[in-house]
């Protein structure tokens, strides 16, 4: 099924289809290699009959709508308090070490993207470490090594 | 540890009742044909009964709430029942462990409560950020759908992207409605002009999870849990420099030192207690002082704090508090809808005047100076997000006060590198990055 109509679809779960502006984008963002590019917004706002501009001061809005490319796979690491704790920041270290970039940014080959993330609402099992969207629990910075070798490797 | 009655997590064993089968083997859906057989008002009665105040952190009494809401042959609109499964507030992981274990509980309380407020919709809106929590939910609804368990009541779950503020309940309405999610100026109440301007309840998780037990036990029976202020069980999170962290669902009233020594297992590594945040990074700090200080709504306001969402936070000795106070200020600057100038700028102030202080850069004045930001931010805000810095700020302050003093008399921070949270990085760029690609849109 191609994105506009899957807009479609989703206009009609709401009484206002102006509601169905997020979920679009997020669909939208994810047929695109998991980042909102303007022709992407284009053709969300041509889905729900709204203007490029609408749909953007929308995805800009919210954390979770990537307005530059991101690498394949998406590295995030809470750094609130609870993980702060934990060691959280070692974690950090320990994927920069590992991937050869810095927090905030994509690696050359755009395998890896990686981030800090506020409270991913996990702070019994800190350090919570989100590969694309799903969390690992209780992540040290030892373990730092092996989850690159899997990701790497998958 | 003694048996605790297990109300919001009963029948699970410490396991999750995923398949509707054992839910329903195990008196699932038995509250549901029982509210349903009974006049709404008589639904808000229970919940009246029961003493169930919101679990999301305002604590306002439910059953009150929902006789807010206008009934339909008042008000000819169609009336909305919100979940708030926003959970964001930095210290409290509840609503997700509740989704994942007990969801059937959940969506049947749900429909209850849509009952009660004789509405025949229900969103439910949960943070992007839950992706399993959200395939459970969503699962367990269609199971649901496949046994006609909905009764004609649509439920539409709608993700988050990425954003605290969304669980200000206004904020919430905004964002569900396909805006930006910031807060409206209340009144009029969402109970009056909701989600599309009509008659909503916007109800926390746990909220309407308990709302299954207390049609199933009475309102009654469930208001005998607990003490008098605030009855029934709450799950507490408990997270930080502590031996057992988890979620424990315990009668109010508990003491701080049962849940974090006898359940939490005291602190971990063998060190010395310095602070407890009691109900997520919004509420006043408190001290190894208070430790014997009860788990319930006016006892933490005794005590100068607040049960807020009931995220407890243990920090141990080896914490600076000017470094607490930075990462905790720099949530709230990088969740501030901007919408209002107090919180948008004060924030932002406050961090900087707390890394001020940490670099050994600060003179008295610049202390002063903080206080007085907080206190031109405290009360002057839209909604209380701003406020919740502040709040937050001032206490560290107040209860370490030495320590403050000792970063600015030194010039630099006594831990010499080596507080638990040196280093600590605040969200990395990359959601700032709003830039050329976009250009073309914007012009
Ligand atoms: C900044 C801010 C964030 C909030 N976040 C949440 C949240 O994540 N979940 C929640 O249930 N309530 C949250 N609340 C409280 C809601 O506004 C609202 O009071 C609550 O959802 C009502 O449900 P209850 O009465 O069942 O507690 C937040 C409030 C503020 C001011
Ligand atoms: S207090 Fe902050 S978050 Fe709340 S409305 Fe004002 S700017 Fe937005
Ligand atoms: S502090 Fe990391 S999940 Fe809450």
């Amino acid at each position: 099924m191609s994105v506009a109509v899957e807009i479609q679809k989703l206009r009609t779960r709401y009484p206002d289809p102006l509601s169905a502006v997020m979920p679009a984008l997020q669909l939208a963002q994810a047929e695109n290699g998991g980042w909102l590019s303007p022709d992407a917004i284009r053709e969300v706002a041509a889905a729900l009959d709204l203007t490029p501009a609408y749909c953007l001061s929308i995805a800009s809005f919210y954390d979770q709508y990537y307005l530059e490319p991101v690498g394949r796979r998406r590295i995030e690491v809470c750094t609130n308090v609870s993980c702060g704790l934990a060691g959280a920041q070692q974690v950090v270290e320990a994927f920069e070490r590992e991937l050869g970039i810095s927090a905030g940014s994509t690696s050359e080959d755009g395998a890896f993207t990686l981030g800090t993330i506020e409270c991913l609402g996990g702070c019994g099992w800190a350090t919570i470490v989100a590969v694309d969207n799903r969390h690992r629990l209780r992540v040290k910075a030892d373990d730092v090594p092996g989850i690159v070798e899997e990701l790497r490797g998958a | 540890m003694p048996d605790y009655p297990q109300i919001v997590f009963a029948g699970t064993d410490g396991g999750a009742v995923t398949d509707i089968d054992d839910y329903v083997g195990a008196g699932g859906f038995s509250a549901l044909p029982k509210a349903r057989a009974m006049a709404p008002d008589d639904v808000i009665a229970e919940l009246d009964a029961s003493g169930l105040r919101g679990r999301g952190g305002a604590f306002f009494p439910t059953g009150r709430k929902w006789s807010f809401v206008p009934k339909p042959e008042a008000l000819a609109k169609p009336h909305y029942l919100v979940v708030n499964a926003d959970e964001s507030e930095p210290g409290s992981f509840k609503d997700r462990e509740i989704m994942l274990r007990v969801p059937f509980r959940f969506l049947e309380g749900c429909l209850i409560a849509a009952h009660g407020i004789q509405s025949q919709h229900v969103f439910i809106y949960i943070r992007g950020e839950y992706e399993r929590e959200f395939e459970v939910l969503r699962d367990a609804l269609e199971a649901m759908r496949a046994r006609d368990l909905l009764g004609g009541v649509t439920v539409v779950i709608h993700r988050g992207a990425g954003a605290y503020i969304c669980g200000e309940e206004t904020a919430l309405l905004e964002s569900l409605e396909g805006k930006r999610g910031q807060p409206r100026t209340k009144p009029p109440f969402p109970a009056i002009a909701g989600l599309y301007a009509a008659p909503t309840a916007v109800n926390n998780v746990e909220s309407i999870t308990t709302v299954t037990p207390v049609l199933e036990m009475g309102g009654a029976e469930y208001a005998k849990l607990g003490v008098e202020s605030s009855s029934g069980t709450r799950v507490f999170s408990l997270s930080g420099d502590v031996v057992n962290p988890g979620n424990y669902e315990l009668p109010h009233g508990i003491s701080m030192r049962e849940l974090v020594y006898d359940i939490g297992g005291g602190i971990a590594n063998g060190r010395e207690l310095k602070a407890i945040i009691p109900g997520g990074s919004s509420t006043s700090v408190l001290t190894a002082d208070d430790i014997d200080v009860k788990m319930d709504f006016t006892s933490l306001v005794e005590a100068g704090s607040s049960i807020g969402s009931a995220g407890v936070i243990v920090i141990d000795d080896r914490c600076c508090m000017v470094q607490l106070g930075i990462r905790v200020s720099q949530f709230y600057e990088h969740e501030s809808c901007g919408k209002c100038t107090p919180c948008r700028v004060g924030t932002k102030w406050v961090t900087q005047i707390l890394q001020k202080i940490e670099d050994g850069r600060a003179g008295q004045a610049d202390l002063d100076l903080l206080l007085s930001v907080c206190d031109r931010i405290l009360g002057k805000c839209l909604c209380p997000l701003g406020d919740s810095d502040a709040i937050a700020v001032l206490s560290y302050v107040d209860k370490f006060r030495d320590e403050y003093q000792t970063h600015i008399d030194l010039g630099r921070c006594p831990f010499d590198g080596a507080s638990s949270l040196e280093g600590i990085l605040a969200p990395s760029e990359l959601h700032e990055h709003h830039g050329h690609e976009h250009e073309a849109i914007r012009a």
